[in-house]
């Protein structure tokens, strides 16, 4: 699979500073393969805490390249908000998923797994498996 | 038999009356919530007043679908997504019939009301806005005025009970004692109805 089509990561959090810390991280971590795509939607267009569809849409469609992108997210609203979007059926780009999965250690696994040129199913399956990681 | 413009007054009329509650809302939503429920409803019905005024779609299926698709992207909180799909199933289950019946606006908003419980996970009891929908449901076979009454009766029926979902649900027992946020603006929702009919 060429760069060009590496899966997209959207990272939606209550706050635009988790958001983009947790897009830095998981960028940083995934070390020196071709850069995944990963966008954060933070916080609502105001700034302040909350979830902005705008945002995840913009997110989204800022980095799809053909290859499906993977959505996580935090708490309630933001997953409601993906499921709403998904649902409309046209706001979001095409192969586009909720993907469930704690939201730090997901998304570490998604860009990690997503810089090897893995598939959208990989991606989710790798994140999703984050959950079975227990640390006590 | 109810026109696009019995729908364009519904919302007007739930705008109205969230404008007026908001800070009701909002108060309701501190000691369980993030105590912004009202001024976030508040922002999504008036971007729907304003969006119904400047596209007047001309079926009662178009102006709820609209309608939900404006909260669901000016909301801002898990109730922009929640309303949102409750108004754009319900006006997607009325097609696109220039005018419906009462019988096909409630079992539209049956299918509404079903398709939140699916995106929330929320059942009746877990203290929610479904807490006072369901019963509006049931009673809408009745009259809007009874709906109303159930809505309201249903909300405050969530007083004694504990949290399940959302955030609220996080405080355990410490939610027992107060009203939900949620059914209470849901109730208006559905007196806005009422009063759309005159009822």
């Amino acid at each position: 699979m060429s760069d060009e089509q590496l899966v997209g990561i959207v990272l939606v959090s209550h706050s635009a500073q988790v958001a983009a810390s947790v897009a830095e991280l998981a960028k940083g971590l995934a070390g020196g393969g071709p850069a995944v795509p990963v966008a954060p939607a933070g916080g609502t267009e105001g700034g302040g805490l909350g979830t902005s569809s705008e945002l995840i849409a913009a997110a989204a469609a800022s980095v799809d390249r053909g290859a499906g992108v993977a959505v996580l997210t935090d708490l309630g609203s933001a997953v409601l908000t993906v499921k709403a979007l998904l649902a409309e059926g046209d706001e979001l780009p095409e192969r586009t998923r909720l993907v469930d999965a704690p939201f730090v250690e997901g998304a570490v696994a998604a860009v990690v797994t997503a810089s090897t040129g893995a598939d959208l199913a990989a991606v989710e399956a790798a994140a999703a498996e984050a959950y079975t990681y227990r640390k006590v | 038999m109810l026109d696009a413009e019995f729908f364009r007054r519904w919302m007007a009329a739930t705008a109205a009356s969230v404008d007026r509650e908001a800070e009701r809302l909002t108060a309701l939503d501190s000691p369980i919530g993030d105590a912004d429920h009202g001024s976030n409803l508040q922002r999504g019905f008036t971007a729907v007043v304003a969006v119904l005024e400047k596209e007047a779609p001309g079926t009662p299926g178009g102006v709820l679908t609209l309608a939900g698709r404006q909260l669901i992207s000016t909301v801002g909180g898990a109730s922009g997504p929640l309303y949102g799909t409750l108004l754009r199933r319900t006006g997607k289950a009325l097609g696109d019939a220039g005018e419906v019946s009462e019988e096909q606006l409630a079992e539209a908003l049956r299918a509404g009301v079903d398709a939140v419980m699916t995106l929330g996970g929320a059942a009746p009891g877990d203290k929610t806005m479904i807490d006072a929908l369901v019963p509006a449901v049931d009673a809408l076979g009745d009259s809007f005025a009874a709906a109303r009454t159930a809505a309201e009766e249903g909300a405050v029926a969530t007083t004694p009970l504990q949290a399940r979902k959302g955030r609220a649900s996080y405080l355990g027992e410490r939610s027992i004692g107060h009203q939900d946020p949620g059914a209470t603006s849901s109730a208006l929702l559905i007196a806005g109805l009422a009063e759309a009919a005159g009822e």
